[in-house]
């Protein structure tokens, strides 16, 4: 028996069912709470993708899961689950709003940026470094240090927050307000082009940053060697071991990438958003980029398409909450709970359905063209 | 000696759920199927604990409910895991996701509460049990005080989470269930030669995982409190993750794991903010860090070495 599917199946027909389901399992909890789930999916399609703001809030929302996806995507290609998307971000923050608050008064926009970028990307690689090094060199599993890692970037944020961080005289755990040096310019005016109006929405530059990161990550991983190395070391690693390709680098350097991409996440509700460093501002986007990278089969397209779908979630959920009282945001919760328990946890549940099919389906048409024949 | 005492009671309070979830842990990571879905389970069983002793006054229906929705939760995590031959990882995050989601959206749409459930009658919910001669031991020195006020008067899901450390030992090392259920965890193909089912052995592994799952969430909601709160199992469930991989998949070093972390959050509740001399004030995040610092420690190898079973995470195919 042959136990392969068609590529196009495998690539858009198996994501497509399982998201179908998840979906359709979201529809009958909307119904368990008696309201009608055609009329939330119709909300929620409105309230993301409406109105010029709701697709502002949509793509500002996609930016921070399009890094956490992008994320752990890197990782999975090199076999390495990075569940510490959470932590690194929320670090990653820290490093953002270091260089924030030393230059937002001495430098314009465009060069605190840059330097933010590398600040966050360095701070979230440097939390992804610890896990990573027990991973490569101790065999200690890097999921649980990872989970490790977000407890305690949460701990050492708030003590920061509450403490160093504060100004002086403030009660909230939060740092100060970022002068313009420490603020990203809005896409208003990208938007503008297409005739729409953003409104209050949040979505700014680093929008861009995020889609300039998704191609270079496919640039990474199938156009350089050590993208190579990477998914060698991820498909079978005694295999990569015996080519030469040095494992402990290779696992170190993946999560280091891995950190520094959802260490990034933070530019855009630290700089584009609140203008500085909120207690939980990550509010677990880490763990939304799993479900993403899942969604997207870890390509950079397939996360960018899913990281905006998340978005629209995450928007229209909003005005969803807003118009049925029986639906809370956490309903957003549950739908992302049950797109990873059947895109990611189930993948494998219809394959060999769908492969019989496949069999049957060729068969069939080899034994028309032996009859015509 | 009160103080003593008294953050030793707590210390006994707060490490229930975490001995209870632990072992939960253990049974299914020794038969070879991670679970990081732990906390998911923990809340789905207080949610459902809560929600039926609410609504009907019982706390037995309240337990039973909670092991149901535990156990539900532990067979999803099953299927994937065991028979559609998932990533156990991500099962367990999809567990943890629809266990947060789902209790507060449900929770809501029953109660309207705002995902809390209503606040519990004493007679709905577990209260402590005075053990015999509690009385007549109040007026002895010393072990008079520590039989009263440390070890009469928890209730009885406490005594069930103790009792299950020597039983849960007995089990996996003196049984043949055990013995399968821990060879299924390294070496399932050999259990499977010797004619075992490997799938049979994994799921009742989970089950067990459930229901004790089911037990810490009822106490937790029905015992501890007399409600259901929003996420208020926040982060146990890991830390009873931490303990496990701290104990290095035993049970008795299971239990020490988690009196100890239970002793770190009891000192943290009542030293919070006190000068203490020397040292100064320590940080509250600290001390509430200090279960996942040192299981990190422990995993850099400065504290021995934890080897998880071998086939953990790793689904097992019968033919290749």
């Amino acid at each position: 028996m042959k136990n392969e599917l068609p590529k196009w199946a495998d690539y858009g027909l198996i994501p497509l069912i399982n998201l179908a389901i998840a979906f359709t399992v979201s529809g009958l909890v909307v119904l368990f709470v008696g309201e009608s789930p055609i009329e939330a999916a119709k909300l929620l399609l409105r309230g993301s993708l409406g109105y010029g703001e709701g697709i502002g809030f949509t793509l500002f929302h996609a930016t921070n899961f399009i890094f956490t996806g992008l994320a752990v995507a890197v990782a999975f290609h090199c076999g390495l689950f990075n569940i510490g998307g959470e932590g690194q971000a929320y670090i990653g923050g820290l490093g953002a709003a270091i260089v924030c608050l030393t230059l937002d008064t001495v430098t314009p926009w465009w060069i605190t940026f840059p330097l933010a970028i590398a600040a966050s990307a360095l701070f979230g690689a440097a939390w992804a470094l610890i896990p990573a090094w027990l991973q490569a060199k101790r065999g200690s599993h890097v999921v649980i240090t990872t989970i490790m890692f977000n407890f305690i970037a949460a701990s050492v944020m708030v003590y920061l927050l509450t403490g160093m961080l504060r100004p002086q005289g403030s009660m909230a755990p939060q740092t100060r307000t970022f002068e313009v040096g420490g603020q990203i310019p809005k896409l208003d005016f990208m938007m503008d082009w297409f005739g729409m109006d953003i409104g209050g929405a949040p979505l700014n530059l680093s929008f861009l940053v995020a889609l300039v990161a998704a191609f270079l990550v496919w640039v990474l991983i199938w156009r350089t060697k050590f993208g190579y190395e990477l998914r060698t070391m991820g498909t079978s690693p005694t295999a990569a071991v015996y080519a030469g390709i040095p494992p402990v680098k290779t696992v170190v350097i993946t999560m280091l990438i891995s950190g520094a991409l959802a260490g990034m996440m933070a530019l855009n509700p630290v700089m584009g958003e609140q203008a500085r460093v909120e207690l939980d501002f990550v509010a677990g986007a880490g763990f939304v980029g799993i479900a993403v990278a899942l969604m997207g089969r870890s390509h950079p397209v397939g996360i960018v398409i899913a990281g905006i779908l998340f978005g629209m979630l995450y928007q229209g959920g909003a005005e969803l909450a807003f118009d049925m009282p029986n639906i809370s945001r956490d309903m957003i919760i549950v739908i992302q709970g049950l797109v990873i328990l059947f895109a990611g946890a189930l993948e494998h549940m219809f394959r060999p359905a769908l492969i019989n099919f496949f069999e049957i389906l060729s068969i069939n048409s080899k034994s028309s063209s032996k009859g015509a024949a | 000696m009160d103080l003593i005492i008294q953050l030793l009671d707590t210390t006994v309070r707060l490490s229930v759920p975490l001995l209870l979830a632990c072992l939960a842990g253990l049974y299914s990571e020794r038969s070879g199927v991670f679970d990081i879905g732990l906390e998911g389970k923990m809340l789905g069983g207080a949610f459902g604990a809560a929600a039926i002793a609410a609504t009907t006054g019982s706390a037995w229906l309240g337990l039973l409910s909670g092991i149901a929705v535990a156990v539900a939760l532990s067979l999803i995590h099953g299927f994937a895991s065991i028979t559609s031959r998932g990533n156990q990882i991500v099962s367990g995050v999809a567990i943890n996701f629809v266990a947060a989601g789902l209790t507060v959206l449900l929770g809501q749409s029953w109660f309207g509460l705002g995902g809390k459930t209503p606040q519990l009658p004493k007679t709905a919910r577990f209260s402590p049990i005075e053990l015999p001669f509690a009385e007549a031991m109040a007026d002895v020195p010393v072990i008079g005080q520590i039989y009263v006020e440390l070890i009469s008067g928890h209730n009885i899901l406490a005594y069930v989470a103790f009792l299950m450390v020597p039983l849960t030992w007995w089990v996996l090392f003196r049984t043949r269930f055990g013995l399968r259920l821990r060879a299924v965890g390294e070496n399932p193909a050999a259990v499977d030669t010797a004619g075992i089912s490997v799938v049979w052995a994994r799921y009742r592994a989970v089950i067990i995982c459930g229901i004790l799952c089911g037990i810490a969430g009822t106490y937790l909601s029905i015992a501890q409190s007399a409600g259901f709160g929003r996420d208020m199992t926040a982060g146990k469930g890991f830390i009873a993750l931490a303990a496990l991989i701290f104990a290095k998949w035993k049970p008795v070093n299971a239990m020490f794991a988690c009196l100890l972390f239970g002793f770190l959050e009891a000192l943290d509740i009542r030293f919070q903010g006190v000068e203490l001399p020397i040292i100064g004030v320590i940080p509250v995040q600290l001390m509430q860090a200090l279960p996942y610092i040192l299981t990190v420690i422990l995993l850099a190898g400065f504290i021995g070495k934890a080897i998880p079973p071998k086939a953990g995470g790793i689904p097992y195919v019968k033919e290749r």
